[in-house]
């Protein structure tokens, strides 16, 4: 098709709603359209992460972003009533700021990247290394520890959240 | 599966997707959408792992995305409720009403 291979086809489309999504989280004015927008840029990456054969992390990226951690962002932002009325916008004069700062910080990154060697990602291109069993292997040898810090770092959110989130602290 | 991709596809994809939510924190006052460029940011280096660890065909980026992922859950369930507390108080989550610490 057009001279370019099927992965080439699923990579043009997927980068491109990627960033089509991601310009509508920031862009778009209600908040609950922002958090859609994000959900539909998760499973964007997700289909990334199949490309590039890391089957078990999309799952995990699923699941774990557009199942929890954007739940979380709707009920706080419906809690909250947040509605494009109540929306808070910045001066145009920020507004054009801040965009020629991402575009200057834009331009010295892709001149950079731009010299890189190109490697083509086939001929390294394994399809075991994503699967549950080597991931396993890799974060239960060599990362144990790391492995452990981390549920004492999520219980020390758990119990932060609920100190900060409750009504009154005596 | 993968065929005639080069490692610079994925690093400008990521280097875009990581300006958009450079942007984004610049160019909003609302904390919410803040948090979610911020998210934004992190999957675009989630993203570039992810193909690092393809390319040199090692686990060991992959799981880096696991400590990444933790890490972010814990910051967005400890930030909103932190939000949560402050629009109680203030009625208000604009970065601007909230430049000042002292109510």
């Amino acid at each position: 098709m057009l001279g370019y291979t099927i992965t080439q086809w699923v990579f043009g489309i997927l980068s491109f709603l990627a960033i089509m999504f991601a310009l509508m989280v920031v862009f778009s004015r209600n908040p609950v359209n922002s958090v859609l927008y994000l959900v539909l840029t998760f499973f964007c990456i997700a289909g990334h992460y199949l490309v590039l054969n890391a089957q078990f992390l999309a799952v995990v990226h699923i699941a774990v972003y557009a199942g929890a951690i954007m739940v979380l962002f709707l009920f706080v932002i419906m809690l909250m009533n947040l509605n494009q009325d109540t929306e808070p916008q910045k001066t145009t004069i920020s507004k054009i700021i801040a965009g020629v700062i991402g575009g200057m910080l834009l331009l010295v990154l892709v001149g950079v990247l731009k010299g890189t060697e190109q490697i083509q990602l086939s001929q390294y291109g394994h399809s075991e290394i994503g699967l549950v069993k080597n991931l396993g292997n890799v974060l239960f040898k060599e990362f144990l520890f790391p492995f452990e810090i981390v549920s004492v770092l999520l219980l020390a959110a758990l119990v932060g959240a609920i100190m900060i989130g409750k009504k009154e602290i005596k | 599966m993968i065929n005639g991709i080069s490692i610079n596809m994925y690093l400008m994809l990521s280097t875009v997707i990581f300006i958009i939510g450079a942007i984004g924190v610049m160019a909003r006052r609302n904390t919410i959408i803040i948090f979610m460029c911020i998210e934004l940011m992190l999957n675009a280096v989630n993203l570039l792992l992810v193909a690092f660890s393809t390319l040199h065909n090692d686990g060991s980026g992959q799981v880096f995305v696991f400590f990444v992922m933790a890490v972010a859950a814990a910051e967005v369930a400890v930030g909103l409720a932190i939000l949560s507390m402050i629009y109680r108080n203030v009625k208000s989550i604009d970065t601007d009403i909230l430049g000042n610490l002292k109510n």
